[in-house]
């Protein structure tokens, strides 16, 4: 459009009415039966708009702001958010450096026979494991299908306080770490060791030590089975072994399952759940009221 | 030229460039299709090679039908309006609509029920929340924009649309760039970027169809019959224009290959976060409000029959918040890696971007000045109020949560997802859907089936906004503090888990919210139907006749 139709638009005052509802003249344009009323800024939103700039204006003197070809202005008090975040960090470590401090001096067999250092080392404990653990082990330790529970009495690796610390520093199968916990459960079937029959038999000869509701008795060929295979490790009739992290087979606590097709998978595929090693991604003292943590939640040796 | 009558009917130059073009289209597609390095991308490619063989078929059989001489532009003086593609448009909204709406009710019942995803990869969390997102943003959204804005500039410029396969290529081939990109989702093909997942070819066929869409604007805009733009179409104008300046700018990108569907974009790190989240924030900027303040400012004073309240704030507050709006994208990432100029800045004109927004509101909502009684008669201009409303609040509660002391809150919490709801399904919806209630009985010629169910759906639904957005208030303000909470020794009071445990109650209030809304737009897709199934009836609302000749 050129500028001549722009004119010719100005040029029809005889449009501009003044609209009876509200008193104010229009501006004389209409679009489809659109018109516009002439009415003037309203005063409180050109202030507030002021008042905004003004403040905006303020704000961006005081703080960082504005680029230059070197970066950008400092602002009147030279704030940076890394410097904050280093304050806010050393502030934290500050409130809590008493506790740490304690929980750190003391050795990990005493601290729980002093009520204020296990309260202490409860709290620091509560919440790494919230943070780090129940993901897998749940809020309450209560574990999870091929998660152990931590609360009861069965220890897959053992539950003193030493075994605890180890476990949560070097992990489970972590193959990253040189210390980890590594003994793992042949696969039976997979590997050709057992035929699918003796597995099924000795499955069912398992599952008569803990006595699952539908099991059947015992049989010979059960126990000759279980004799040559898993007591080495699981020991005579199912009483595990902490030291090669072989579960107890006797009683009602079950990692992946007590019914038969779950035992017989686990015997043809063998191997194990893994965990990661704890030790450099937390601190000591974490680790150490960890353990007493998770040894003081129910089951601890 | 010899003229006689009738004129021989021939192909015109657009009929045989545009057949040529998706000729050659079908058969490199094609022969992409047969190459491609996954099986997403093949599924892609055909449908590229099927929609171009689709468009000549169609280009063909529109070249039988038509008559010998192009469509008249004027007819007894009167412009001969082009209402084809608004009705394709109009319809496609509802359709785009209600699959998006739905789909987000199922990731909202994933979030309280995450079983829920049935542990197929299809519907998981991740790729279901993108097609939500895309479909009610772009496609719902987007076609109610194009509906509108192909209706608006028609009427204010007195002119028939420009070009003539032109127009349906816009409707048409955005509508194919939707369905490229929500399969994609689907089959995992995603650039990972929120708001601009859509891999490069997509965006390469958006770009075409997207400069397409400006150039009928502007082309109509030329022929107008009147001195004046009108300021719907600076709004519309803002929208199509920045939009293609965002999409070029977050999709600087090389593809792995012509037969890959991967790309890698030129932006490193915190540069990358910077440039998505000034697309991102202008998303809402440019789309979300600019084009919808387009359709406000045409709808609002159609519908009450009143002047807009006031010329120079819609000045004003246009050229202010195209201004300080394209600034405003870095308080999406403050406390992160983006140096501390940029999110000052960011804050500032967020802020200061306040007024401007509300310049907005206040023209909607004063232009009603002397017929509020029409409120109490009308459900469809109650609900294109009542958007202006939401609009207000979240444009207020949008400057808020810039404040970096507030975003240290509300940042990555549930009070985010309430306040985009705030502005999408109070503002976006509602306009959009006080727009399509006028719209389609006006270009189909039909009276509204029933103001009773428009009254229906306009309460259903905003209950479920209110229930939306105030249960996510509560959730993203206790999980704020809960994240933020220490013991008095130092030590955080709540894991991760347990604020998510606290959010299952506010999480299934979301839910029916979302449901009533779900209810609400059936209501209204029932209601166009029973419209459209009704007889047409004389245009209620003829045009006067342009007292200005076009020159």
């Amino acid at each position: 459009m050129s500028d001549d139709t722009f004119d010719k638009g100005q040029a029809k005052p005889g449009k501009v009415r003044i609209d009876p509802l509200s008193g104010v003249p229009t501006t004389g344009h209409e679009w489809d039966g659109i018109e516009e009323l002439n009415t003037p800024l309203p005063r409180w939103w050109v202030w507030t708009f002021w008042v905004t700039i003004v403040w905006g204006i303020g704000y961006t003197i005081v703080y960082p702001a504005w680029p230059t070809l070197s970066g950008g202005t400092q602002g009147l008090f030279a704030w940076n958010s890394r410097t904050q975040v280093a304050a806010d960090v050393a502030d934290l470590q500050t409130t809590r450096g008493p506790v740490l401090e304690k929980i750190a001096a003391a050795p990990l067999e005493k601290i729980e026979s002093d009520p204020e250092l296990l309260a202490a080392a409860r709290m620091v404990g509560k919440v790494a494991f919230a943070t780090n653990c129940a993901s897998c082990h749940g809020a309450g330790g209560q574990g999870a299908k091929g998660y152990a529970n931590l609360n009861d009495d069965d220890w897959i690796w053992g539950g003193k306080l030493s075994d605890i610390k180890q476990t949560i520093e070097h992990g489970v199968r972590w193959e990253s770490d040189k210390e980890t916990r590594s003994s793992t459960m042949p696969a039976f079937g997979r590997d050709g060791v057992l035929t699918a029959q003796q597995i099924s038999i000795v499955a069912d000869h398992v599952r008569t030590y803990a006595e699952t509701p539908d099991s059947d008795a015992p049989t010979p060929e059960g126990e000759k089975l279980y004799a040559e295979n898993c007591a080495s490790c699981h020991g005579a009739e199912g009483k595990g072994n902490p030291e090669m992290g072989a579960p107890a087979l006797y009683d009602q606590i079950w990692l992946y399952g007590s019914d038969k097709a779950t035992v017989v998978s686990r015997i043809r595929n063998g191997g194990g759940a893994v965990m990661p090693a704890w030790k450099g991604k937390l601190d000591d003292t974490t680790i150490k009221a960890l353990a007493v943590y998770v040894h003081s939640l129910g089951g601890g040796q | 030229m010899e003229r006689t009558h009738p004129i021989a009917k021939q192909l015109t130059f657009g009929e045989k460039s545009l057949s040529a073009i998706f000729f050659a289209l079908a058969i490199a597609t094609a022969y992409i299709a047969i190459n491609a390095y996954s099986s997403a991308y093949a599924f892609h490619a055909s449908l590229f090679s099927l929609g171009s063989i689709g468009a000549v078929i169609a280009i063909f059989l529109r070249y039988r039908a038509r008559d010998a001489a192009p469509a008249p532009l004027m007819i007894d003086g009167r412009p001969n309006y082009n209402y084809g593609p608004i009705k394709f448009a109009s319809l496609a909204a509802l359709f785009w609509g209600v699959a998006g709406f739905v789909v987000g009710l199922y990731l909202a019942l994933e979030l309280a029920y995450p079983a829920l995803n049935l542990d197929l990869p299809w519907i998981n969390f991740g790729r279901l929340r993108p097609l939500h997102t895309s479909a009610v943003i772009f496609a719902f959204g987007g076609n109610v924009l194009l509906a509108t804005s192909f209706y608006v500039m028609q009427r204010t410029s007195r002119a028939r649309i420009a070009g003539d396969l032109a127009p349906w290529f816009v409707m048409l081939g955005y509508n194919f760039f939707i369905l490229i990109a929500g399969t994609g989702y689907l089959l995992g093909v995603t650039r990972g970027h929120e708001y601009a997942e859509p891999e490069w070819y997509a965006i390469l066929w958006l770009v075409v169809v997207w400069v397409i869409y400006l150039l009928v604007y502007l082309f109509t805009l030329a022929r107008r019959a009147e001195p004046h733009i009108y300021v719907a179409n600076w709004f519309y104008l803002s929208f199509i224009v920045t939009v293609a300046v965002l999409v070029l700018g977050n999709n600087v990108e090389i593809p792995v290959s012509v037969f890959s569907p991967k790309s890698v974009i030129v932006w490193a790190g915190v540069q990358d976060a910077m440039i998505q989240w000034w697309y991102g924030h202008n998303a809402v900027g440019f789309f979300l409000t600019a084009g919808f303040l387009g359709i406000m400012y045409y709808f609002i004073p159609k519908r009450t029959g009143r002047p807009i309240y006031s010329y120079r704030l819609s000045i004003v507050h246009f050229w202010a918040l195209i201004f300080l709006y394209i600034w405003a994208g870095p308080h999406h990432l403050h406390y992160t890696a983006l140096p501390d100029w940029a999110q000052t800045l960011g804050m500032v004109f967020s802020v200061v971007l306040w007024m401007p927004s509300w310049g907005g509101m206040i023209n909607g909502l004063m232009t009603l000045s002397g017929a509020w009684d029409k409120l109490r008669t009308d459900p469809v201009l109650r609900m294109l109020v009542v958007s202006v409303a939401f609009y207000g609040m979240s444009t207020f509660e949008g400057p808020l949560m810039s404040v970096k002391a507030v975003n240290s809150l509300s940042h990555y919490t549930d009070w985010g997802i309430g306040h985009v709801h705030s502005g999408s399904l109070g503002w976006v919806g509602f306009v959009s859907f006080g727009a399509l209630y006028c719209l389609i009985p006006w270009v189909y010629n039909r009276r509204l089936y029933s103001l009773k169910l428009v009254n229906w759906h306009f309460w259903i639904s905003t209950i479920g906004i209110v229930f939306y957005i105030s249960s996510m208030w509560v959730a993203g303000i206790m999980q704020g503090l809960m994240w933020r909470a220490y013991t008095p020794q130092g030590f955080l009071e709540y894991s991760f888990v347990e604020t998510t445990e606290a959010l299952h109650p506010e999480y299934v209030i979301r839910a029916i919210g979302g449901g009533l809304f779900v209810i609400g737009a059936l209501i209204m897709v029932y209601n166009i139907w029973r419209t459209l199934a009704s007889p047409a009836v004389e245009p209620a609302r003829d045009v006067a006749v342009s007292p200005i000749p076009a020159e």
